[in-house]
């Protein structure tokens, strides 16, 4: 079986042969490449801690743009029941585009999760590799001399260069794949944050939920009217009650009973999706 | 023989199978040469599965090196040629 493949683990000899040349007394290239070991065991477990890091945004962030998928769902159901159609179709496309976010995301997901296996088992095996190595370098140190150790040095460094290379190219990747994410999340995060992320002081509103409110309110209004003229019209008993304000509960329960059930439903704390539709598309 | 897979490790394949994997090999590299990304992604998915299922797996703490050195499933060819390029130097850490 000749070809690539051959050529390639003699590229990755060469390259071990390299780091054997370097030292005079071949006990110090195992010193050497010892410490270049652990060296690489340290940077395979930032590696998988950085992929776990990068995992968990990730995850962070499909919840924040499933919520806030489930709340254009809800304000399309309101926009419907108030016979807006255009809100609610607005509502709708804006879903589709944050649901094809969400795929991407989970992509991604599944992606580094791959990654972070792979990195935990090639730590496993980097550290037994290691282990191995450290027993055949203490025994060629304690017993042989530096020109006997010479013939000694190939043996034991057979399979650890090669595990290194293979190693060091997989956090290598990991390490550019992380950073391609991040820039991404990054975008990512701008839009939850600019979007239907919770908003404690429930100050900033989307637009879908500011017009909303104001049909919720402007039936308000109307509603207020009609119940002022029915007053006005009606006895004066009635009258006086209702505008004093003095709960009379069957006259007051129209123009509260209304609000929850209209505004207090769009109220809710979400931020808002602003201007940025086109984002989201 | 020893046959390692990049990022995965490695497997002793007994000799009697190598030329069913010459054969998948053959279509890995004609994939290289005639830059043919699918058949790459192709050949290089039923090499590897080929390797994983009559290899043994090497024990994590056996120190051996590899006749041969396949990449790993999701590679690209510009990933393939950059294991290649002399340069490669940049590339294998180590």
């Amino acid at each position: 079986m000749a070809g690539i493949f051959q050529r390639m683990s003699m590229i990755f000899r060469a390259k071990a042969d390299k780091t054997l040349d370097k030292y005079e007394d071949p006990r110090e290239t195992l010193d050497y490449s010892y410490q270049r070991q652990l060296e690489l065991l340290q940077k395979v477990r930032r590696g998988v801690a950085d992929v776990a890091t990068s995992r968990k945004r990730i995850e962070l962030q499909a919840n924040g743009l499933s919520s806030q998928a489930d709340k254009l769902t809800s304000q399309a159901q309101k926009a419907l029941e108030v016979g807006r159609e255009d809100l609610a179709r607005e509502a709708l496309t804006r879903r589709s585009g944050i649901q094809q976010q969400l795929t991407d995301l989970q992509a991604q997901h599944a992606q580094l999760q791959g990654e972070e296996e792979k990195l935990v088992r090639a730590s496993q095996r980097l550290q037994a590799k290691v282990d191995a190595f450290r027993t055949k370098k203490e025994t060629i140190k304690a017993t042989y001399s530096a020109a006997e150790a010479q013939t000694r040095i190939g043996e034991a460094f057979t399979g650890i260069s090669e595990e290194m290379g293979d190693v060091g190219l997989a956090v290598q990747r990991a390490e550019d794949k992380t950073a391609q994410l991040q820039a991404r999340a990054g975008a990512i995060d701008e839009l939850l944050a600019s979007g239907a992320l919770d908003d404690p002081t429930g100050t900033s509103k989307d637009d879908i939920t500011l017009e909303l409110e104001q049909l919720a309110s402007t039936s308000d209004v109307e509603n207020e009217l009609s119940r002022m003229k029915a007053s006005i019209g009606g006895g004066p008993a009635g009258g006086t009650q209702a505008i004093g304000g003095a709960s009379s509960p069957a006259i007051e329960a129209q123009p509260t009973s209304q609000a929850p059930t209209t505004a207090g439903g769009f109220q809710q704390p979400a931020g808002s999706t602003q201007p940025n539709a086109g984002d989201l598309r | 023989m020893i046959v390692r897979i990049l990022g995965e490790g490695q497997w002793e394949v007994p000799d009697t199978e190598l030329e069913r994997l010459n054969a998948l090999d053959d279509q890995v590299e004609q994939a290289v040469v005639g830059s043919d990304e699918d058949q790459l992604a192709l050949a290089l998915s039923e090499l590897l599965s080929e390797v994983r299922e009559v290899g043994t797996p090497v024990p994590d703490e056996q120190l051996a090196d590899s006749d041969l050195i396949l990449p790993d499933a999701g590679s690209s060819l510009a990933d393939v040629e950059a294991l290649l390029a002399e340069s490669s130097d940049g590339l294998i850490p180590g």
